[in-house]
């Protein structure tokens, strides 16, 4: 890190566009790599962000991604104006979708998004509000993981 | 083996990425399923596939995947080549099946890449 100065920048993503969908977490990852944040680190970041911006395009009208880091850990923030979640825990099962077939012709759907959201950050927290809004919240620790 | 090699091995045509022929590739991933090549995120730097649309590519950035080989003849999309050669990733086309293709390339030494953990 070059200074203790927390960095933020907040991501538009606009939902149902599946042609830009995933750059808002690319530009992410290229940020991270400038900061010069330790590879392994970058690469779980990305891959949540990117699952977490895909959620967004697929399932909300419009959301923003927010990434904050620190010279403790990574903050990402992930809120979108949506359908919301009806249930949460089976949201989280892996295997368990409500993706359309035009999402699953893409490659995603598959219901291992969430999960793997999970699995690849250190702290994760899920809110929802059914018809409304869904936040997800993901920190990635820059001094050792948690496990 | 390199990609040259394997480019020979699955008969493919080259559609992006002709400079890097020479990278070295000993394991692969292959899949439909683009969640499931981010959850393989060891150290393959293959991806067979049969889906080609522009999130694969996408996908392959993300994942530290730097060659792709669409496999049963398919065809990507403009958008999708153009998306290759800004990121940097090669791709192949092959007209063998997901299935030939693996088991061609396991017979001559690639191995697969396993579910890893967080680390």
């Amino acid at each position: 890190m070059r200074d203790k100065t927390a960095f933020k920048q907040v991501f538009k993503i606009k939902g149902g566009d599946f042609i830009n969908a995933g750059e808002s977490s690319i530009k992410i990852r290229n940020i991270l790599k400038e900061i010069g944040i330790e590879a392994n680190i970058i690469r779980r970041v990305a891959i949540a962000a990117y699952e977490a911006e895909m959620n967004v395009v697929m399932y909300a009208e419009r959301g923003l991604m927010n990434v904050i880091i620190n010279a403790k850990n990574i903050i990402l923030r992930v809120e979108d104006k949506g359908p919301g979640i009806e249930d949460i825990e089976l949201a989280m099962k892996p295997g368990y979708s409500t993706a359309t077939e035009e999402v699953r012709e893409m490659g995603f759907g598959a219901g291992m998004g969430l999960p793997n959201i999970k699995k690849n950050s250190d702290h994760f927290d899920i809110r929802s509000v059914v018809g409304k809004s869904t936040r997800l919240e993901m920190v990635f620790n820059l001094n050792g993981t948690k496990d | 083996m390199i990609l040259k090699e394997i480019k020979e091995l699955l008969g493919c045509e080259i559609l992006c990425g002709s400079d890097k022929l020479q990278i070295d590739v000993k394991s692969a991933k292959a899949s439909d399923l683009m969640s499931d090549v981010l959850r393989f995120s060891g150290p393959g730097k293959l991806l067979l596939t049969g889906l080609t649309n522009i999130q694969v590519i996408r996908t392959c950035d993300i994942a530290g995947i730097c060659a792709v080989i669409f496999v049963r003849g398919k065809q990507p999309t403009a958008e999708t080549v153009e998306l290759s050669k800004n990121c940097d990733i090669a791709i192949l086309k092959t007209d063998l099946s997901m299935f030939e293709s693996c088991g061609i390339l396991y017979n001559n030494g690639i191995r697969g890449v396993t579910i890893e953990s967080k680390k």
